[in-house]
C-alpha cells in the first residue's frame, strides 16, 4: 500500500467522488472499497508517526498508528464498510457521501497525532453527522439536526478553547495525557465529555440518534461517542473523577430505557449505560481496564450497530419502531429477530458473545483495584442491560402481544449486513483472543473460567425471570405513546420559556422607558407652547419683538461684565 | 415495499408461540433454568475478588431484586416524567 497515506484522507477524499460516479453497482462497489482500502492500508503501515508538518513553530502529527489508535481504527473501518452494505438499497447521494464522509472525519480524529488535527477531525465529524439526521426530511429531524449540531459543534468550541490554552502553556500540541488540573485540559476534558455523553451533556445523543434516516442511525451510532472514548483513553487515562462519572452514565439511562417507547430511542440510553462502563474502565486506567475500555468499545461498535440494523429494518418494513405499536413481528421478519436477538445476547454479555469476553475486561479490573461500590453498580447496570436491551428491545418488536403487522422481511442487503455484524459479535465472544491480541496491553485474562460463566449465566437468568414474573403479573409498565422529560428539557423547554420570560420583562422595562421620556417630552412641550404658544408672551412679540428683547438682554450682559 | 401486505394471508398460519401453553412452558422452562443455575454454586468453588460475590447464589439474587429495582423505580419515575407525546410540539 502507499507508505504514509492516512486511511482517513482516503475516505474524505473518496465520498467526495461520490457523487461523479454512476449510480448502482459502481457507485456502490466504489463506496464498498474505501473502507476495505482503508483496512488494507491501516494494516500495512506499520505503528509510528507519518505525515508529520508544521504550523506556526507547532509540530503537527496527521497520522499516528499505535497500539490505541489502531484498534479503534480498526473497529471504525470495519463500522464504515457494514454501514455501506447496510444501505446498498439507498439512492441518497446526500446520505452516501456523508456515510463515508463522516466516518472518515472520526477516523482521522483517532489517527490524529496532535490537538489540531484533533479539533479540525472533531469538527468535521460535527458538521456532517449533521446530515444524517437531517436527510430524513421531515421538520422534526430538521430540529432535532440543529439541537445536535449547535451541541456538537459546541464541543469543538470548547476542545479548540482549551488546545489554545494548552498550547500557550505547554509549547506543545501533542496529543498525549493531559494534566486535568490545568485549565487547557479542563476545557479539553469537557470537550470530550460532551460527546461521551456524560450525564448532564448526554441528552444530544436520545434526541438526535432516534431522529436520523434509518441507515443514518447505524452510521451515527459507531462513531462520534466512540471517538470520545478513544480521546478520553488518550489523555485522560486514570483520572479517578472518571470512575463516578462512567458509574452514574452506567445507571441513571436504564432506568429512562425502561419506560422509553421508540425502541431506537432505547437503544440510545442503552448506548449511553454501554460508554458508561468504557468511561469507567478509562478511570480506572490500570493496562487491563484501558484494555477493557477499548475493547469494549469495538464490541460495542458492532453489537450497537446491529441492534440499530435491526430497529431500522423494522422502522423499514413496518413503519414505525415505537413498542406501543410494534408486537408479534417474528412472524413477518424472523430472519431480523434472529439477529437481532444476536445483537441483544452480544450487549447483555451472554456467554460466547461478544460483551462478555469484553466488559469483564472492565469488571474484572475494577475488582482487581478493590473499587466495590463502582463494581456493584456495573453489575446492577449489567443486569438492566440485559433487561432493557437484551430483553425488552426484542421481545417488544417481535415478540409480546401481536400488532397484526405483516410486512416483508427486512431487504436482503440489511440482511447480509446484520449477518456481518453478528458473526463478528459471536466470533468476539467465541475467540476473544483475536480481539485481545490487538488490544492496548497484553491481556492475560480468560473470560471462561467456571466462575465467570457460572455467576454471569446466573446474573442473566434471573433478571430474564424477573422480566417474565413482572410481565406476567402485569406490574411491568406497558409501553406508552408518550415522551419522557430527560436533561434536554432544560434546553427545549425551560431555557425558551425563560428567555420568553426575560423578553417580556424587557419589553416591558422598554415601554415604561419611552412612556416616561414620553412624558417628560411633552411637558417639555407644554412650557415651550406656554411661552411660544398662540397666548405665550414670547410668541406675542415674535419675531422683532423678540429680537429687541433679546438684544436688550444681550446689551444688560456687556454692561455687567464690562462693569465685573 | 414498506407496504405491509394484507393480514389475511399470514393469520391462517398458527405459529407455535401463538399458543398460551407453550408460552406458560417457555416460563417454567426458564424457572427451572434458574433453579438449576442457583443450585450450581454447590458444585464449584468460586474465585472471587469481593466477600459478598462468595455468598450462594449472589449473583442470582441480586440479578433479580435490582431488576425489579429497576421496573418499579422507573415505574414511579414516570409520574414524573411522562408527557403526551407532541409536549415538545414537533
Amino acid at each position: 500500500m502507499i507508505e504514509g497515506l492516512n486511511p482517513a484522507l482516503l475516505l474524505i477524499c473518496g465520498a467526495l467522488l461520490i457523487p461523479l460516479l454512476p449510480r448502482g453497482i459502481v457507485r456502490n462497489g466504489f463506496m464498498l472499497a474505501l473502507p476495505v482500502l482503508g483496512l488494507l492500508q491501516l494494516w500495512s503501515l506499520p505503528h509510528g508517526q507519518y505525515a508529520e508538518m508544521s504550523l506556526f513553530n507547532l509540530t503537527l502529527i496527521t497520522l499516528r498508528i499505535d497500539s490505541l489508535s489502531f484498534v479503534f481504527a480498526v473497529a471504525f473501518l470495519i463500522a464504515a464498510a457494514i454501514s455501506v452494505i447496510y444501505a446498498w438499497h439507498l439512492d441518497d447521494e446526500l446520505q452516501q457521501v456523508v456515510g463515508l464522509f463522516y466516518p472518515g472525519a472520526a477516523l482521522g480524529a483517532v489517527l490524529a497525532g496532535d490537538l489540531i488535527t484533533l479539533f479540525i477531525c472533531w469538527e468535521l465529524a460535527a458538521i456532517s453527522s449533521v446530515f444524517l439526521i437531517w436527510a430524513r426530511r421531515t421538520e422534526r429531524a430538521y430540529r432535532a439536526g440543529l439541537r445536535y449540531l449547535l451541541i456538537q459543534v459546541g464541543s469543538g468550541v470548547l476542545l479548540l478553547a482549551g488546545v489554545v490554552l494548552h498550547v500557550r502553556a505547554t509549547g506543545s500540541a501533542t496529543f498525549e495525557h493531559l494534566d486535568l488540573s490545568s485549565p487547557g485540559a479542563t476545557l479539553i476534558f469537557i470537550a470530550f465529555g460532551i460527546k461521551a455523553a456524560f450525564p448532564f451533556l448526554h441528552n444530544w445523543l436520545q434526541d438526535a440518534y432516534p431522529e436520523a434516516t434509518v441507515t443514518g442511525t447505524v452510521v451515527l451510532s459507531a462513531f462520534t461517542t466512540k471517538m470520545a472514548i478513544y480521546a478520553l483513553a488518550r489523555g485522560f487515562a486514570g483520572v479517578e473523577i472518571l470512575i463516578t462519572i462512567g458509574t452514574i452514565m452506567a445507571m441513571f439511562p436504564i432506568f429512562f430505557a425502561v419506560i422509553e417507547n421508540d425502541l431506537r430511542r432505547v437503544l440510545a440510553y442503552s448506548m449511553n449505560n454501554q460508554l458508561g462502563f468504557m468511561v469507567v474502565g478509562i478511570g480506572i486506567g490500570t493496562p487491563l481496564a484501558l484494555d477493557g475500555a477499548a475493547a469494549h468499545a469495538f464490541a460495542d461498535i458492532l453489537f450497537k450497530a446491529l441492534l440499530f440494523m435491526s430497529m431500522g429494518a423494522v422502522l423499514l418494513r413496518a413503519g414505525t419502531v415505537n413498542g406501543s405499536q410494534l408486537g408479534g413481528l417474528y412472524k413477518s421478519m424472523p430472519l431480523t429477530a434472529g439477529l437481532c436477538m444476536v445483537g441483544a445476547a452480544s450487549i447483555s454479555a451472554f456467554p460466547l458473545f461478544s460483551a462478555f469476553a469484553t466488559k469483564s475486561l472492565i469488571l474484572e479490573a475494577a475488582a482487581q483495584e478493590g473499587h466495590w461500590i463502582p463494581f456493584l453498580f456495573l453489575l446492577f447496570a449489567s443486569a438492566g442491560v440485559f433487561h432493557h436491551a437484551g430483553i425488552k428491545i426484542p421481545y417488544f418488536a417481535f415478540f409480546g402481544h401481536d400488532s397484526g403487522i405483516r410486512c416483508q422481511e427486512a431487504p436482503r442487503n440489511m440482511l447480509i449486513a446484520m449477518g456481518v455484524a453478528a458473526a463478528l459479535c459471536i466470533g468476539i465472544g467465541v475467540f476473544p483472543q483475536a480481539l485481545y491480541a490487538i488490544l492496548p496491553y497484553p491481556v492475560v485474562f480468560d473470560p471462561y473460567t467456571t466462575t465467570h460463566v457460572i455467576t454471569q449465566l446466573q446474573l442473566l437468568a434471573w433478571s430474564a425471570l424477573a422480566f417474565a414474573v413482572l410481565m406476567r403479573t402485569g406490574i411491568y409498565p406497558p409501553e406508552l405513546r408518550a415522551v419522557n422529560l430527560d436533561f434536554d428539557w432544560t434546553y427545549r423547554k425551560l431555557l425558551p420559556a425563560l428567555s420568553i420570560r426575560v423578553w417580556k420583562e424587557l419589553d416591558r422595562g422598554w415601554m415604561g422607558l419611552t412612556e416616561a421620556i414620553k412624558c417628560q417630552f411633552n411637558g417639555l412641550m407644554r412650557i415651550l407652547f406656554l411661552h411660544h404658544g398662540p397666548h405665550g408672551r414670547l410668541a406675542a412679540t415674535w419675531p422683532t419683538g423678540s429680537m429687541v428683547l433679546w438684544a436688550v438682554v444681550l446689551l444688560g450682559m456687556c454692561v455687567v461684565f464690562y462693569y465685573v | 415495499m414498506t407496504l405491509p401486505s394484507s393480514p389475511a394471508v399470514n393469520s391462517e398460519r398458527k405459529y407455535w408461540l401463538d399458543d398460551p401453553r407453550h408460552v406458560t412452558g417457555i416460563f417454567y422452562g426458564l424457572a427451572l433454568i434458574c433453579a438449576g443455575l442457583f443450585l450450581a454454586d454447590v458444585f464449584y468453588h468460586k474465585h472471587t475478588y469481593f466477600s459478598f460475590e462468595g455468598w450462594f447464589g449472589f449473583f442470582a439474587l441480586y440479578g433479580f431484586f435490582c431488576c425489579v429495582a429497576l421496573v418499579l423505580l422507573a415505574k414511579q419515575m414516570r409520574k414524573w416524567v411522562k408527557r403526551n407525546e407532541d409536549y415538545y410540539g414537533d
